[in-house]
């Protein structure tokens, strides 16, 4: 007991946060993994414990560094402490100290050392026409970084929308021919954290899955943790009751607008699109700050094929419950309750020949009886 | 020699045409119901997803099949054998009534293509109150099937495998027993799970499992009654009443639980006065329970029981007690909200008669191909 208390007070040296705030950290972070309690004190020893610490090279592509600002940005207590003190981010183009020759030598020296044991971060789309000549750093392509560092990672990380599926970079015509990690990088396991910019507590809880048990969690056939990506927006809005209701908003500022229903009129993306923004929202501030709680309706950000490539306003594909037409309708009132002239007749005639039977039978077991005596 | 044996005589009788053809036009109904959809062929809607496919086939025709049941349970579990020569005809019955109970499930069930879910046990929800229906009653199908496989066997001759299931037999009883006394009684808590929707009257909370159980058991001695009357002048054989008159101490001790408990509940829950209000659902409760009283009376005296055609008028009246008790329950008097309203339309009626036509019919036509019936024994 003494022993963890010790651990502990060492990490509040370390990263400026009170042991308190740190094991609520822990707990959420558990929480919303969907992991037992007893996850969050494993993870919490995970972080206390410095030799776990994973290297991490952090590769930029085409992008507008969004998910990092997102990650850094994050108003949860000394989140970026945490953040720098949970991995060893040995290579990050934004973040480094240092510049020029000296970063890379420092990047090539790390991956050496460390074969098969950092894990990479991919932020940003890679190019890949004309030899993926549209992006370079230090002089080679993004494309062939990109493989380099993937040969001997112990694993790979999307961070984005660029990154995971490409983003507004692929999106037509696409004259760099923009990529995902997932598909330059074709027979390796890309975990993809789709968003533009993505939840940085979906990125949180993954790398301390990972810190903490030395793998990844479950993911989607898209590479996407379930745990966040596993439920349409759709099904966890809590504007979903007014969608169920047919309580739509049409226009912007209308009387359902002001009301707050359902946004699916006005091309709300929601139901077709995989994340955890309902239940999280977003900048940790609470009182429902994300674009469907501020009443705009969801672009799809996190969803290939969908932001960026369907128009703001059009209607989105039902994916929960399009029924097939063999479905009773869900509130038909107006015809029900009519007694067909023909199915009444019926009913009296199956009832009135069961009777009649009866009848008849009831005679003929008496003279039986009298017949045997 | 077996006791059983089969009646033999011609398949193709015109009962049995008749009834052939009444299925044909049900199987029909079923087809539109598989290709246009629920709508097209039923009147069920969001406030009445109970119509009579849930409610005659399965909640009623199970309850009409528990003769088996009702029998194994006095026959193996309180040693009467002398009611043994009933048992197979009934285990016939408990099979088709059955297996056509699950049949009118599938058709009501609005995602039917998902059925095979009940059999992958890592896909069971187990929040849902059908689930213990569902396993229990496709379970009690497979034992009623292996119950009544001696028949089939005798009659293909098949004498090592018949030894060897006579040896293991006993299992599958003491199941039959167990598996109805489960889902019978989870038939009822389904109306617990309906809350206030359920009038009243019918509103009889944690002993609504009770109540399905007393019913069901004595609905399946009556369809051993019933059976047994029908199928003495049907087939033209000895009458069976000196045999079916032995069942009535059974009877009265649960037609006089069943009323017991139910007016008991009511008074306890202080509904008594509900029966006098003069609306409908009164009226109805008052019909039901006239229909379990007067059997009642017609078994409690000496005279009246030991004539056939009483004994059968009993019986018929338990039915329709049994059966009146689930309608008024589950559809009559069921109030789902303001604006709902159902009635079986002509194509859902035609449905649920093909099945009933389809069971007469095959319960005919095996008792005339396998040893079923016992064999006749001469004064």
């Amino acid at each position: 007991m003494a022993e963890r208390e010790t651990d502990f007070s060492d990490l509040e040296r370390r990263l400026g946060v009170s042991r308190r705030t740190f094991l609520k950290f822990c707990t959420g972070v558990a929480a919303s993994l969907g992991l037992p309690s007893g996850a969050a004190m494993a993870m919490a020893k995970a972080v206390a414990d410095p030799k776990k610490r994973p290297p991490v090279i952090w590769l930029h592509g085409q992008e507008c560094t969004g998910p990092s600002e997102s990650l850094l940005r994050s108003e949860q207590p000394s989140l970026e402490h945490l953040i720098l003190d949970l991995i060893s981010l040995d290579y990050h183009q934004t973040l480094d100290a240092g510049a020029g020759h000296q970063v890379e030598q420092t990047k090539k020296r790390v991956m050496a050392e460390n074969r098969g044991k950092y894990l990479l971060v991919i932020e940003g789309a890679i190019p890949v026409k004309e030899n993926g000549n549209f992006c370079k750093i230090a002089g080679e392509t993004m494309l062939h970084l990109t493989h380099e560092a993937a040969e001997h990672a112990a694993a790979i990380v999307a961070f984005g929308s660029c990154a995971s599926w490409g983003g507004v970079q692929s999106a037509a015509p696409n004259p760099t021919g923009a990529q995902g990690a997932p598909q330059v990088l074709k027979g390796k396991t890309v975990v993809t954290i789709p968003g533009c910019p993505p939840n940085p507590a979906n990125f949180i809880g993954t790398v301390l899955y990972f810190v903490t048990y030395g793998k990844l969690p479950p993911i989607d056939d898209k590479g996407r943790p379930k745990w966040a990506y596993g439920r349409l927006i759709h099904e966890n809005c809590y504007r979903r009751p007014h969608f169920d209701a047919g309580r739509f908003a049409t226009e912007f500022g209308d009387e359902g607008h002001r009301k707050g229903w359902c946004l699916y009129k006005l091309g709300c993306k929601g139901p077709e699109t995989y994340n955890n923004c309902p239940s999280l929202e977003y900048n940790n501030v609470g009182g429902g700050v994300w674009p469907i709680g501020v009443g705009h309706p969801c672009f799809g950000c996190s969803e290939g094929g969908v932001g960026f490539e369907k128009p703001m306003f059009a209607l989105s594909d039902v994916l929960t419950h399009t029924p097939p037409n063999m479905f009773p309708e869900i509130a038909d009132r107006g015809e029900a309750g009519g007694v067909g002239a023909g199915a009444a007749a019926l009913a009296g005639a199956a009832v009135g020949a069961a009777l009649g039977a009866t009848a008849m039978a009831a005679r003929k077991v008496d003279e039986k009886d009298r017949e045997q005596g | 020699m077996s006791e059983y044996q089969p009646l033999g005589g011609r398949i193709l009788t015109r009962p049995v045409l008749a009834l052939g053809f009444i299925f044909l036009i049900g199987l029909f109904f079923m087809f539109v119901r598989f290709t246009e959809g629920m709508g097209a062929a039923s009147n069920l809607n969001g406030g009445y997803a109970w119509g009579i496919w849930v409610v005659y086939d399965v909640m009623v025709g199970t309850a009409f099949a528990c003769g088996g049941y009702a029998l194994a349970f006095l026959v193996y579990v309180f040693n009467r054998g002398q009611y043994h020569p009933l048992v197979r005809p009934a285990v016939l019955t408990s099979l088709l009534g059955y297996a056509l109970g699950g049949f009118g499930a599938f058709f009501d069930m609005g995602r039917f293509w998902q059925f095979y879910e009940i059999f992958l046990p890592w896909n069971w929800n187990f929040n849902s109150v059908m689930l213990e229906v569902g396993l229990c009653v496709s379970a009690y199908i497979l034992v009623l099937a292996i119950e009544f496989a001696p028949a089939l066997l005798e009659r293909l001759g098949k004498k090592a495998l018949l030894r060897t299931l006579n040896k293991v037999l006993f299992l599958f009883i003491a199941l039959g027993v167990l598996l109805p006394t489960m889902h019978q009684s989870s038939l009822g808590s389904l109306l617990i799970a309906m809350g206030h929707k359920v009038h009243p009257l019918w509103q009889v909370e944690h002993l609504h499992p009770l109540l399905a159980l007393l019913s069901a058991l004595i609905m399946g001695f009556s369809i051993v009654v019933f059976e047994g009357s029908v199928s003495s002048v049907g087939f033209g054989r000895r009458s069976e009443t000196h045999l079916l008159v032995k069942l009535w101490r059974v009877l009265v001790g649960l037609l006089a639980a069943f009323l017991l408990v139910r007016f008991a509940v009511l008074g306890f829950q202080g509904k008594l006065g509900l029966i006098l209000a003069g609306d409908f659902a009164a009226l109805m409760f008052l019909l039901e329970t006239a229909l379990f009283l007067v059997p009642l009376l017609i078994l409690l005296s000496p005279a009246m029981r030991a004539r056939g055609s009483r004994l059968l008028f009993a019986a018929v009246s338990m039915l329709l007690a049994g059966t009146l008790y689930r309608f008024n329950a589950y559809i009559i008097t069921f109030d789902p909200g303001p604006g709902y309203g159902y009635f079986p339309s002509a194509p859902e009626i035609m449905v649920t008669l093909g099945v009933v036509a389809l069971e007469i019919m095959a319960f005919l036509i095996l008792v005339k191909l396998l040893p079923v019936l016992h064999r006749e024994e001469h004064a």
